[in-house]
């Protein structure tokens, strides 16, 4: 029997063939999806932060976008993954409130998306598919039988990239 | 920064749960007032939930409800919301306005600025209370609003107290009028170091304090 994995807010999680991953109502958070394409494993992080240096505390690593990729990176491989196989998709970094554009500081979905398109490119892992910015919460569903990327939306209707 | 709530006992939780009692107090009066309407309130809580857990504070995180926010600065610094459901939202319209508008329909800009303001004026009469009792010096932002999935709204403060914790602590009041047709939620989420501010002034000694 197929499982569907919950991720938390700010918390990671890897699955295999045929398990699903999903987390619900992204906001200005980033959803980082690897999907393995031989062995069909899939990994899942939703991330709330762009750096850990920033803050004090580090103890929850699945929150900071630099320290959350490359433990899942880490956990993908552990299961049996080939780096050369795996590929990202990204959604989320929105803004639910539209007073924080003033301030680009503010914009923690703009900063989320630049921290995290930065670690993948580090890690030299291909982002095949994106789907972030805009005003708009998604919820994502990860199939590890093909890598899609399900997303909903309220009023935005739904996709798969 | 290094702080969180663990230090928090019941005798402080029990303050806060004050706070929003009087706090939500004085703003559901209002709200009473405008409708010319009886409001039940419920018993504030005051909660510490783990972020993991944050977008499921309000129940299910993809239910769509309609959020309005205030920064607070001053001597407080956090955010407070005001959070009614969609269909609540839109029956508090047609109070307001005298409409008999859908209750599944998209609000037209009129509306949403209706709503705004009453989330506005409500926040506001929320804090002149806390700003009366403590005699502190609590300044709200202009407010904003977002109409999207609960777990997604409920996220934007608890960002900002992502920077410092692993946890969120909050204090709840849940409103509801007649039988249950609007309910609603107004969520204070001051920073850790406005908390002991508050229950300073209020003559509570917090443990473990750095300033």
């Amino acid at each position: 029997m197929e499982k569907i994995i919950k991720v938390g807010m700010a918390d990671l999680n890897i699955a295999a063939y045929p398990d699903k991953l999903t987390t619900l109502a992204l906001g200005s958070c980033v959803g980082v999806n690897f999907y393995d394409r031989v062995k069909k494993n899939i990994g899942m992080a939703h991330i709330m932060l762009p750096t850990c240096s920033s803050t004090m505390k580090k103890t929850n690593i699945a929150k900071y976008a630099d320290t959350a990729i490359i433990k899942l990176f880490n956990s993908m491989i552990e299961m049996g993954s080939l780096k050369r196989n795996i590929v990202a998709k990204i959604a989320g970094g929105a803004q639910m409130f539209a007073f924080s554009s003033n301030n680009e500081l503010m914009n923690i979905g703009k900063r989320n998306i630049i921290a995290v398109k930065q670690n993948l490119k580090q890690l030299k892992i291909p982002i095949v598919a994106d789907d972030t910015g805009g005003n708009y919460a998604r919820t994502i569903v990860l199939f590890s039988e093909n890598g899609d990327l399900q997303i909903k939306t309220i009023g935005h209707g739904i996709k798969i990239i | 920064m290094n702080k969180d709530f663990n230090k928090f006992n019941s005798m402080h939780m029990d303050i806060l749960k004050e706070l929003g009692n009087i706090g939500a107090g004085n703003a559901i009066t209002a709200l009473s007032k405008m409708l010319n309407r009886k409001i039940d309130m419920k018993v504030p809580k005051a909660k510490i939930v783990e972020i993991k857990e944050v977008n499921e504070i309000l129940g299910d995180p993809e239910k769509q409800v309609v959020g309005i926010l205030l920064k607070m600065s001053g001597d407080i610094n956090g955010d407070i919301l005001f959070i009614l459901e969609y269909k609540s939202a839109h029956l508090l319209i047609n109070m307001l306005m005298g409409n008999s508008c859908e209750l599944e329909n998209e609000f037209t800009d009129i509306e949403m600025s209706a709503l705004k303001e009453v989330g506005n004026i409500l926040i506001s009469s929320y804090l002149t209370a806390l700003s009366k009792l403590t005699n502190l010096n609590i300044l709200p932002s202009i407010p904003d609003i977002a109409i999207d999935m609960a777990g997604a709204v409920i996220s934007y403060p608890a960002i900002q107290f992502g920077k410092m914790g692993d946890s969120v602590l909050y204090i709840e009041t849940e409103f509801s009028e007649g039988a249950e047709k609007v309910i609603g939620d107004f969520l204070l989420i001051p920073d850790i170091k406005s908390f002991d501010l508050l229950l300073k002034t209020l003559g509570v000694q917090t443990y473990g304090e750095n300033n």
